[in-house]
C-alpha cells in the first residue's frame, strides 16, 4: 500500500522504534525564542548538559520585541528579562541568535523560511503552535512545550506518536480577490476549531498547487487553529524555485541530490487518508471572523448570524458569548462593521508579498478618518525588502504606521494593543478574547479586505472601493 | 534528575483538601524565566498568615509534605513541583492526587506517594504531637514508615525504575544514543546547517 507525505517524511526520520513506546523522531531544525525557551536551557545548565547539535539549532526575538524605538532600552521589566535570558543562553550554549537590530530578526517563522532554512522532508520543532506553518514546503512540522525544548536541545530528537492524516483537497480556482487567508479560514468554519485534532492536515489539489510559498505558508500557518498540530503541502516546482539561491540552500551537487529527493515528496496515489476533506475553491469569497475563535467566520457579503440556528446548544452558547464579547448584533451586515484599528503583519500575513498586496491596494488612498493601521513586517529583511521597493512610503503617504519587524499586535506582548473595546481587523490568527489586548475585539482578515477595510473604516473588500485607481491621489502629492 | 532510593525527613502537616496548582504556586510566578527561585511562590497567600503551618519555626528544614486528598488540582502548571523542590520538598504524601500533578511530579523526580487517608490521618498526628518525628520514605521497599505506622504504596513499574535511577525523559533518550549516532551519520549531506561546526 502506498504512503502519504506525512508518513514518509515520518518514516524517514525514525532513530528508534520499539514494540510499545513512542517512535524517536530525528529533528532537522530547531527553532527558539525568547518566551518558550528560558526553563529548557535552564534545564540543561542544572543537568549539566549542553546543546547536542548547535549547527540544527537558531534563535530570534520576536514576541516581546518593540517595534517603534527599537535602539531604547525596553521599557517593559518581565519582556527585558526575557529577551536578556535568550541573549545569556545564547552566548553560553553557543547557539546562533538573531537579536533585535539584525537584519534577519523576525517572526521565528518568518525567518526560518527567508534563509532557506525550512525544506521539504524535514522535521522542524519550535515551542511556538504555529510552527505548522514550515510544512508549506513539504515537511513536518509542529509546536512543542518547553520539556520538549529541552528534550530537543539535549538529544536532537523527540519521543512521538504517529499521528492520524487528513487530506484537504481544494479543486478549481480561487475567484478574483479571494486569497489563501480566505481559503483557510473557510475551512476552519467547515472543519471546526477541533476538526483537525490528532491529524496531520495535507493541503492538496490544484487551487493549491497555483499558490505561491507565501500563501502556503499562510495556510499551513493556520492548521493549528482547526486544531491540527502540523499541515503540509507537497513541494514542487513553486517551492523549488522559491528555495533556490537562498542562503541555507543545497548548491551544486547537494541541490540535484536535495531536488531528486524532494521529487519524490508526494502522497502515492493509492495512499489511504485516515479522513477526507473536500473544498471548490470556486465557490469561496473573501471571509472574515465574527467571533472570538478562528472557526466563527462568515463571508464577507453575510450577516452576523443568529446563535438561534444553532442546533448544537454548546455552539449556540458559545456564539451567544462570542457577540456579546464582539458587542455584535444577530443579523448585522458584517461590511457594516467599523474598525479603530488594523493590523497588517505576523506569521500569517507579515511576509513580502502581503505587503505587497496591502500596498496595491492602499496605494494613492487615504486611511479613514478616525482608523489607525498598523503595517509590521514579519522580519526585518522583509522590511528592508519593501522599502526597497518604495512600500514603506506608499503606507506612510496613505497614513499608516510602518513599524519594525515582530510579533507585535498579533498577540500585543509588546505595547502595540488595542485598548479595551477597541475592534481590530487583523491579518494575525487568532481572535480569541483579549489577544490584541484586554477587552480588544478581533476580525480576522486577508491583507486585501484589511487594506480595503483600512480606507473605507468599515470591513470592506477592495471590490467595495468605488475610485478606480486612475482617480487616486498620486502617491506622494 | 536526581535519584530516589529512600528518604527520611522530618515532615509538614497540610490539614487541607483540593489543594490546587493556583494556591501551590500562584499564576504570576509563571513570568519566570528560570526553573529554581520559586521558593518564596509556594504557598505563597497562605504563608502571609504568621499561624500558618509552613511558617511555624519547627517546620523549618522539613522535607516530607503530608497533604490532604487531592493535591495538585487545576492548571497543569509544572512550576507546581518546581515550587514544592525548590522549598526542598523531596516527598509528598496524599490519599490522591491529581493526574496532571502526579505526572509532572515524577517526571521531576518529586515522589509522589498515595496513602489510605486513615494512614494519612496517623501521619497527622504524629508529626503534629512530636514535630521532631521522622518519616521515611522507602521507595525500594514501597513502604512508608514512621513511628506506629508501617504502610506499603504503590507504584508502576515504569516510574519507579525512572526515580530509582534517577532517569528524566532526556536520560532515557539518551540511552539510546547510539541510535541516534547511527542516523545521524547516515544523515544526507545536502541537509541545512545554521552554523558550520
Ligand atoms: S506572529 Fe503571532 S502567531 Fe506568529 S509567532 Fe508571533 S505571536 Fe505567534
Amino acid at each position: 500500500m502506498g504512503r502519504t507525505l506525512a508518513e514518509k517524511v515520518w518514516d524517514d526520520h525514525v532513530v528508534r522504534r520499539a514494540e510499545g513506546e513512542p517512535d524517536l523522531l530525528f529533528i532537522d531544525l530547531h527553532l527558539l525564542h525568547e518566551v518558550t525557551s528560558p526553563q529548557a536551557f535552564d534545564g540543561l545548565r542544572n543537568a549539566g548538559r549542553q546543546v547536542r547539535r548547535l549547527d540544527l539549532t537558531i534563535a530570534t526575538e520576536d514576541h516581546n520585541t518593540p517595534t517603534l524605538d527599537i535602539d531604547k532600552p525596553i521599557a517593559d521589566p518581565v519582556s527585558r528579562v526575557q529577551l536578556e535570558t535568550l541573549r545569556k543562553n545564547a552566548a553560553e550554549f553557543g547557539v546562533r541568535l538573531h537579536s533585535l537590530g539584525d537584519v534577519e530578526q523576525g517572526v521565528v517563522h518568518v525567518v526560518g523560511p527567508q534563509l532557506g532554512l525550512t525544506q521539504p522532508g524535514m522535521t522542524v520543532v519550535c515551542g511556538d503552535s504555529h510552527t505548522s506553518t514550515h510544512g508549506a514546503f513539504g515537511g513536518l512540522a509542529f509546536g512543542i512545550g518547553t520539556s520538549q525544548v529541552e528534550h530537543v536541545l539535549a538529544t536532537q530528537t523527540l519521543p512521538m506518536t504517529r499521528p492520524k492524516t487528513m487530506a484537504i483537497t481544494v479543486d478549481g480556482e480561487l475567484p478574483d480577490g479571494v486569497t489563501a487567508k480566505d481559503l483557510i479560514l473557510a475551512i476552519i468554519a467547515k472543519i471546526g476549531t477541533g476538526g483537525g485534532q490528532g491529524y496531520v492536515l495535507e493541503y492538496r489539489g490544484s487551487a493549491i498547487e497555483q499558490l505561491s510559498m507565501e500563501a502556503r505558508m499562510t495556510i499551513c500557518n493556520m492548521s493549528i487553529e482547526a486544531g491540527a498540530r502540523a499541515g503540509m503541502i507537497a513541494p514542487d516546482a513553486t517551492t523549488f524555485a522559491y528555495l533556490e539561491g537562498r542562503e541555507h540552500a543545497p548548491k551544486g551537487e547537494d541541490w540535484d541530490a536535495a531536488v531528486a529527493y524532494w521529487k519524490t515528496l508526494r502522497s502515492d496515489d493509492d495512499a489511504v487518508f485516515d479522513a477526507e476533506v473536500f473544498i471548490k475553491a470556486d465557490e469561496l469569497s473573501p471571509f472574515v471572523t465574527w467571533g472570538t475563535n478562528p472557526g466563527q467566520g462568515a463571508p464577507l457579503s453575510a450577516n452576523v448570524p443568529d446563535p438561534a440556528s444553532y442546533e448544537d446548544a454548546s455552539e449556540r452558547l458559545a456564539a451567544e458569548k462570542a457577540l456579546e464579547y464582539m458587542g455584535l448584533e444577530a443579523g448585522q451586515a458584517l461590511r457594516d462593521v467599523k474598525v479603530d484599528t488594523v493590523f497588517v503583519g505576523s506569521c500569517t500575513n507579515g511576509r513580502i508579498e502581503d505587503l505587497r498586496a496591502v500596498a496595491d491596494i492602499v496605494k494613492g488612498r487615504k486611511v479613514a478618518d478616525g482608523v489607525r493601521m498598523l503595517v509590521v513586517p514579519g522580519s526585518a529583511r522583509v522590511g528592508l525588502e519593501a522599502a526597497a521597493e518604495g512600500l514603506d512610503q506608499v503606507f506612510k503617504d496613505a497614513g499608516a504606521e510602518w513599524r519594525y519587524a515582530g510579533c507585535s499586535m498579533c498577540l500585543g506582548m509588546n505595547p502595540d494593543q488595542l485598548a479595551p473595546g477597541e475592534r481590530s481587523a487583523s491579518t494575525s490568527n487568532r481572535n480569541f478574547e483579549g489577544r490584541q489586548g484586554k477587552g480588544g475585539r478581533t476580525h480576522l482578515v486577508s491583507p486585501q479586505v484589511a487594506a480595503a477595510t483600512a480606507v473605507l473604516g468599515h470591513l470592506a473588500s477592495p471590490a467595495d472601493l468605488s475610485d478606480s485607481p486612475a482617480d487616486r491621489t498620486p502617491a506622494g502629492v | 534528575m536526581e535519584a530516589f532510593t529512600k528518604h527520611t525527613g522530618r515532615a509538614v502537616p497540610l490539614r487541607r483538601s483540593n489543594v490546587d496548582t493556583d494556591q501551590i504556586i500562584p499564576a504570576h510566578w509563571l513570568k519566570k524565566v528560570t526553573r529554581d527561585g520559586f521558593e518564596d511562590g509556594l504557598f505563597e497567600a497562605w504563608r502571609k498568615d504568621p499561624e500558618f503551618v509552613l511558617n511555624k519555626p519547627e517546620r523549618e528544614g522539613a522535607t516530607v509534605l503530608v497533604a490532604g486528598p487531592d493535591f495538585g488540582t487545576g492548571s497543569s502548571r509544572e512550576h507546581a513541583v518546581w515550587a514544592l523542590q525548590n522549598y526542598g520538598f523531596k516527598t509528598v504524601i496524599s490519599a490522591r492526587f491529581a493526574d496532571i500533578f502526579r505526572g509532572n511530579s515524577l517526571k521531576n523526580g518529586l515522589l509522589t506517594v498515595v496513602l489510605d487517608q486513615k494512614v494519612v490521618d496517623a501521619l497527622w498526628e504524629l508529626v503534629e504531637s512530636d514535630p521532631q518525628a521522622e518519616i521515611t520514605v522507602d521507595l525500594e521497599a514501597r513502604e512508608v514508615r514512621a513511628e506506629g505506622v508501617t504502610a506499603s504504596f504503590e507504584l508502576d513499574e515504569n516510574s519507579r525504575w525512572r526515580l530509582l535511577n534517577g532517569l528524566d525523559d532526556i536520560s532515557i533518550t539518551l540511552q539510546n544514543e547510539s541510535d541516534i549516532a547511527t542516523y545521524e551519520a547516515k544523515r544526507p549531506s545536502f541537509k541545512p546547517q545554521t552554523i558550520q561546526v
